[in-house]
């Protein structure tokens, strides 16, 4: 593969402008297959989750399952689709193994859903992504190629198929193309998938892990000069398997196709594939001659015609969706647009939501993660969820600092307590001696030690010089470790001391 | 006049993979000839009052319940395939070093 010339991305927006498009795969979390009784799960052994139906034996005959069409419409209500009042499955015909039948069952032109729409959020602004069409299929088998040089499928000397993955419920979303992205798209694309993601999480259909291909993106790009409306040929970038991703590879597509077109090239409509390791796309199959999957009505299944009163429930039936639950936490929590943003984009919005449902303030429970608990997480490179400390941890952090029983650097090394596997937050202040010295003898002592230790400074606050406390308190703090209450610390001094404010 | 070309079996025949003679190709043109005919009759007798059918049963909605049911053991399921590695069916190579 040879290297490709690249244009740097501020030079190819200030010269093209991006148009996006996205088709975003979703395997269902069903039980069991769409069109038979053979389980779902991830990770079993080759073909141990397989029957005569996905294996397409003579004979056999598929039979819709209805968790995965109520799945469907639940998603395509979700995203704001009309839901058709009738519609049918398709063969798609091709010739590949990964489908033993020769065909994927699948939907043509006539989609579960149409016509929706996304809302997400970028840079503080609300960008509305259009969704094309939502519809139900079955995923392929997972072939394995072995020989030539790559591993791909170019090249190989033969292929191994393994059919469990072979018939589970597969939802397609298709966006309308995305104009107006501008320097944003790679952004764009990602909050898209990001939303998109926690819709089906919300919704408890998937549990859409990139990783494990439960959730995979083909993103399309294309590219017209500025001050041109015709738009350029696209290339679709296919299964970008994680968020990071997907922003990567719209970028590398935009600084690779505008270096084509700027040298007076062209764009071939083509499939590529992103590599995650160089940050890259290469190409694959050349869409240039149009595949001819002679789509039929599938006549194996009956069309479906959803019931408008059981659509109505599973409309009335959904659960809160992200972007509405965001809009009212923010509103309960009176935060900015951007605190919010930054939140959203930290993952700490359920984080925070639990702090506060264990009876933290929101003030505090957002100070904690987005402060010193993102710090820790950055710095460890986790995830803010994954770091050893819970939401009722911190919230109890946060009752104590409200109680007078710790300050805010006596209560950061009880989270850091917390985050080495201490203990409980009471565990480690009684563990580490974190109680705040309040303790009228006990200061007391510390500041008679304080005052003989510094007798200039104490003379001048005698003197009427007041700002001077300042290095008194400082002292206490020092000699108490950190754990004197520093407010009543000064009351004291000022009052031994004989003055006042 | 004939419904269907010998370019048009050709195209068919390379979609599906079939590799025809020169004869077979002439003899199915032929042969789909009086099937579209025969086709386009029923076209002929379909009238505004009835809508175009792609399933003979007037049934919709046939659904199952998601529960699970018991398949083949791979034993089983491979016992059919002409080449098995690694408990896959192995199949020939799918696409070419040029594609």
């Amino acid at each position: 593969m040879s290297t490709e010339t690249l244009m740097p991305y501020d030079e190819a927006l200030e010269r093209f402008e991006p148009v996006l498009g996205l088709e975003t795969h979703v395997e269902l979390g069903t039980a069991s297959k769409m069109f038979c009784g053979c389980p779902t799960g991830f990770g079993a052994a080759a073909n141990t989750q397989v029957c005569p139906v996905c294996l397409a034996l003579p004979g056999s005959l598929p039979v819709a399952n209805e968790m995965a069409i109520e799945s469907t419409i639940r998603i395509g209500l979700a995203l704001n689709c009309s839901i058709a009042s009738w519609c049918r499955f398709a063969r798609k015909n091709y010739f590949y193994p990964d489908m033993p039948k020769n065909y994927q069952i699948s939907q043509y032109d006539e989609p579960l859903c149409v016509d929706g729409y996304l809302d997400i959020e970028i840079e503080g602004k609300t960008v509305r992504i259009g969704i094309e069409r939502v519809h139900l299929e079955e995923d392929t088998g997972k072939s394995t190629h072995v020989g030539g040089a790559t591993g791909r499928i170019q090249g190989a000397d033969y292929s191994i198929v393994d059919y469990n993955r072979a018939g589970i419920p597969l939802v397609e979303i298709v966006t309308r193309p995305v104009e107006g992205t501008d320097r944003l798209a790679p952004e764009i694309a990602k909050a898209y998938a990001t939303e998109l993601r926690e819709v089906m999480r919300s919704l408890g259909v998937s549990d859409v892990r990139m990783e494990e291909g439960s959730m995979r993106c083909d993103v399309n790009v294309s590219l017209m000069p500025r001050g041109t409306t015709e738009w350029g040929t696209r290339t679709e970038t296919k299964n970008v398997n994680s968020l990071r991703s997907i922003e990567r590879s719209v970028r590398h597509e935009i600084e690779r196709q505008a270096a084509i077109l700027a040298d007076g090239g062209r764009i071939i409509q083509e499939t590529r594939h992103f590599h995650e390791d160089t940050g890259t796309t290469t190409a694959g199959r050349s869409k240039e001659e149009a595949q001819d999957y002679r789509y039929f009505p599938e006549p194996d299944l009956v069309p479906i015609a959803p019931d408008p009163a059981w659509v109505a429930k599973l409309k009335a039936e959904l659960p809160e969706l992200p972007g509405a639950r965001r809009s009212r936490l923010q509103r309960e929590w009176g935060v900015s647009d951007l605190d919010m943003a930054a939140m959203h984009n930290a993952d700490a919005v359920d984080l925070v939501e639990a702090t506060v449902a264990a009876g933290a303030p929101p003030a505090d429970a957002r100070k904690w993660w987005m402060g010193e608990l993102a710090r820790r997480a950055n710095e460890s490179g986790t995830a803010l969820a994954a770091l050893p400390i819970t939401p009722d941890q911190i919230a109890r952090v946060c009752a104590m600092v409200a109680g007078g029983a710790l300050n805010d650097k006596l209560a950061r090394q009880v989270l850091e307590g917390v985050l080495e596997g201490e203990g409980s937050p009471d565990e480690v202040v009684s563990a580490r001696g974190l109680q705040i010295v309040n303790d009228q003898g006990e200061l007391s002592a510390i500041i008679e030690q304080v005052l003989a230790d510094n007798s200039d400074a104490a003379d001048k606050v005698r003197g009427g010089k007041i700002a001077a406390v300042g290095a008194l308190v400082g002292g206490v703090m020092k000699a108490s470790r950190g754990k004197a209450d520093a407010g009543r610390a000064r009351e004291l001094i000022l009052q031994k001391l004989g003055v006042s404010e | 006049m004939s419904a269907i070309t010998r370019d048009e079996v050709a195209h068919l025949a390379r979609l599906s993979r079939l590799a025809l003679s020169d004869d077979e190709l002439d003899h199915y043109a032929t042969q789909l000839d009086v099937i579209i005919g025969s086709v386009a009759r029923v076209a002929e007798i379909a009238a505004e009052d009835v809508p175009p059918s792609s399933h003979a049963l007037p049934l919709t909605n046939v659904f199952r319940p998601d529960q699970v049911r018991p398949g083949l053991t791979p034993q089983q399921a491979l016992s059919g395939a002409p080449a098995v590695e690694d408990e896959r069916f192995r199949v020939p190579r799918i696409l070419g070093e040029e594609a």
